[in-house]
């Protein structure tokens, strides 16, 4: 029995040993892109990819929805076959991630800004279409808001849109978004709530501690509730539930127009062309980051960003505006594209 | 005496109504139990059906295709390299306009384009790929129409909408609504669901990369898996002395069977991905990883089927001069393998329908080519479901259930085929 077990022993072991051997053959070369990152970028950069893996000889490259941060995660921890070529990303890089990706010996990394796209506030298309100014918003769904007399903060004492201004209709707060991890978040904390609470001069007094606190929190009492990453679910929720409003990306609304529709902001409703030139206060900018040593090594990353910045792709009438991308402005993209072109390496202006 | 005996008598006769009463409430609060249980999985099944059974049609176009040598195959020497270049789109483009004449400038005939799917194209050139003969003719081809005309076809949009909240507009509706007059719009069976991977055209997409990324890996988890707890279940229940480090052993496997699964992931993505530097994505890490979450439900399944066999069979094989080891794999083994076999099928079933531990090892990943190996990047079925739920396009709810569906087709299999080889095989004593 003891010969038996060990024979055993061995033949798994150099089972495992074989098996290790064919991993590391297999990790010596790859012929596909590998990207990774924000979950907001993956349904336009899949359809670049799929788009490039059908109409090249390349083979189609492989996408992983990790979240922004996550992305960077993964594409600074190191070059060589094992690690992404391409992240995708929410947000602009940081500082912090740049130089990790410099320690770990990525010295060049090429921006990529694809497009905008526009975070939307949006109520089923049964009820009345809601009309908000940013520092209502930040009334409805902060936890502690500036008190009547404006000297100090008060937990939200606001139940109904109509406590907050007599002219909103008498529904109960109940916003459904986002949870903490997710890019659509960052976005519209920062870009309708920090707006919003700015606006009111007793924020202007706090340290910057408290006044990030006072911004950023959203309130727990049941008003605001997490309904998840899944997009689609807040649309299905918002459905079963006319009362309530639900935060999500545009190309969600898009493709629901005749279930849903989305709030006007500042007096903007959410459109195409409102996104396009800016004057819907809350979209953010998309980005691919490249890394500049894996071009020419893995097959087909100068082709995939030639794709990307095309016409046909991005442009004013080309595929990612079927799908929701808002397209930069012309002459911005005729500037991305020099950048990319060169190969520039990202600066970030201080 | 006697009038002891009639009280306890009268006693019994008294309570017998109530205990008759009690126990057919007994049984009927379980079979309400059961039939609460069939309700919520009737109710499963009719949304699943109800939402995924038109995504096994799909819509096609019947147009008048001219494959003319001149926009196909310019030098004439059918060279695949060329027709392989050609463009396809373009060539259904100047069919949709042949039979809309009067749809003019840019916006209207962009319209026009956007109601056969951008995959028509590439389906076309395969076809003249496979067969050079059809350049110079003009063929009737039935074409795959665009997710929204799909949706607006199989009622999924409403037409009496407003133009404004349907994505199809109401020249387009127009023009779908003459196709139909004459015949020309019908749904055949969606062949691609199941023979291409995914795609962002819900149109094109089919989870055939997603099954063969699950099959690949269930291979490498039942490689591993049933000869690790096999020979795990036979020394700890034959060979090993019982004392406290068998008895912690023990603790332990049972205590990992009740492990969240994501744990296991994340073991995985530290030390295959990170310490031994295999492939991100890969069916083997994915294989490996659910191996480390099935061994416990193999190794305990092996273990209870090794103890149901009688110690008799052991010491008559003892008996008569049999070696342990013959004892175990002559007389032991085959009594008690088809219990092994239904723990390690249903172990199996398990890991088919896991996806969070294949998120932390890169598994959730856009797949659009079939992998052709262990080692290629491959996405498997549950996790396709959870990335067509996230999708924005209407048209990927059916094909969500659809793929739901699927997956429970497979796992109904795997089950049925544990009972039936437990009733065949498995002895009783």
């Amino acid at each position: 029995m003891g010969k038996f077990s060990a024979s055993f022993v061995a033949c798994v072991s150099g089972l495992g040993a074989a098996f290790i051997v064919q991993f590391a053959h297999a990790q010596a070369a790859r012929d596909y892109i590998s990207i990774v990152g924000s979950s907001t970028v993956y349904p336009f950069s899949t359809v670049v990819a799929e788009r490039f893996g059908r109409t090249t000889d390349f083979s189609t490259p492989k996408i992983e929805s990790t979240g922004s941060g996550g992305g960077f995660k993964l594409f600074c921890s190191g070059a060589g076959v094992q690690y992404p070529d391409i992240t995708n990303s929410s947000r602009r890089v940081r500082q912090s991630e740049i130089d990790e990706c410099t320690r770990n010996g990525i010295a060049e990394v090429v921006e990529v800004k694809i497009g905008y796209d526009g975070i939307v506030l949006a109520n089923f298309k049964g009820a009345p279409i809601y009309r908000l100014a940013r520092e209502q918003i930040y009334l409805a769904l902060a936890k502690d808001v500036p008190d009547s007399t404006g000297s100090g903060l008060i937990p939200n004492p606001y139940e109904s849109w109509a406590d907050i201004d007599a002219g909103l209709p008498d529904v109960r707060i109940e916003v459904l978004g986002p949870p903490p991890t997710s890019g659509t978040r960052d976005a519209f904390v920062e870009l309708v709530m920090l707006a919003g609470c700015e606006a009111f001069p007793v924020i202007e007094t706090l340290a910057d501690d408290a006044r990030d606190t006072a911004c950023f929190t959203m309130r727990e009492d049941g008003a605001f509730i997490e309904a998840g990453e899944n997009d689609n679910l807040i649309v299905q929720k918002l459905e079963a539930n006319p009362s309530a409003l639900g935060i999500f990306g545009f190309s969600f609304l898009d493709q629901n127009q005749d279930k849903v529709q989305g709030s006007l902001i500042d007096g903007v409703a959410p459109e195409f062309d409102s996104i396009a030139d800016g004057s819907y206060p809350v979209s953010r900018p998309l980005y691919s980051y490249v890394k500049k040593l894996h071009v020419g090594e893995i097959p087909g990353i100068e082709e995939f960003l030639a794709e990307l910045t095309s016409e046909a792709a991005w442009g004013d009438f080309g595929y990612l505006s079927d799908r929701g991308l808002i397209p930069l402005p012309q002459t911005e993209r005729r500037t991305v594209l020099e950048a990319v072109q060169g190969l520039e390496n990202v600066t970030l202006s201080p | 005496m006697s009038s002891h005996a009639q009280g306890v008598k009268e006693r019994v006769a008294r309570g017998i109504a109530r205990r008759y009463r009690r126990e057919r409430n007994f049984r009927l609060a379980g079979l309400g139990a059961v039939l609460v249980g069939m309700a919520f999985l009737a109710f499963f099944f009719y949304t699943l059906i109800g939402n995924g059974y038109t995504a096994f049609l799909q819509t096609h176009i019947l147009l008048e295709v001219e494959l003319s040598e001149s926009s196909i195959d310019p030098d004439g020497e059918r060279d695949p390299q060329t027709l392989g270049r050609a463009n396809y789109q373009g060539v259904i483009r100047n069919a949709l306009m042949a039979r809309f004449p009067q749809v003019e400038g840019r916006n209207d005939l962009r319209d026009l384009f956007a109601l056969v799917s951008p995959g028509a194209g590439f389906e076309l050139r395969n076809q003249v790929l496979a067969n050079p003969e059809l350049v110079g003719q003009t063929i009737r081809q039935w074409l795959v129409a665009d997710d929204d005309v799909d949706m607006l076809v199989k009622g999924h949009m409403d037409r009496t909408a407003e133009e404004s909240e349907r994505r199809i507009n109401d020249s387009q509706l127009g023009w779908i609504e003459q196709l139909e007059a004459d015949g020309s719009v019908a749904r055949h069976f969606n062949h691609r669901f199941f023979t291409s991977g995914d795609s962002r055209d819900p149109e094109m997409s089919g989870i055939w990369s997603a099954v063969v990324g699950s099959f690949f890996m269930l291979l490498v988890t039942l490689a591993l898996s049933f000869p690790l707890g096999v020979a795990t279940a036979i020394y700890l229940e034959e060979f090993a002395p019982k004392n406290r480090w068998t008895d912690l052993i023990e603790v332990n496997i049972n205590n990992l069977a009740a492990v969240p699964s994501i744990v296991f992931g994340l073991l995985g993505l530290a030390l295959f991905i990170n310490f031994f530097g295999l492939p991100r994505s890969a069916p083997v890490v994915g294989g490996l990883v659910l191996t480390l979450m099935t061994l416990p439900v193999v190794i305990i399944a092996a273990r209870a089927s090794l103890m149901s066999v009688p110690p008799s069979i052991r010491e008559a094989a003892l008996g008569v001069g049999a070696s342990k080891m013959q004892t175990i794999f002559h007389h032991v083994m085959p009594l008690a393998l088809p219990g092994m076999l239904t723990g390690t099928i249903i172990g199996m079933a398990r890991a088919l329908g896991e996806s969070a531990p294949l998120l932390m090892i890169g598994m959730v990943a856009f797949i659009v080519d079939v992998p052709e190996s262990p080692l290629d990047p491959a996405t498997a079925l549950p996790v396709q479901v959870y990335l067509w739920a996230d999708s924005p396009e209407r048209a990927f709810v059916e094909r969500t259930s659809a793929a739901i569906l699927v997956l429970l087709a497979f796992l109904l299999v795997m089950n049925a085929s544990a009972i039936l080889l437990r009733k065949r095989f498995e002895r009783r004593w």
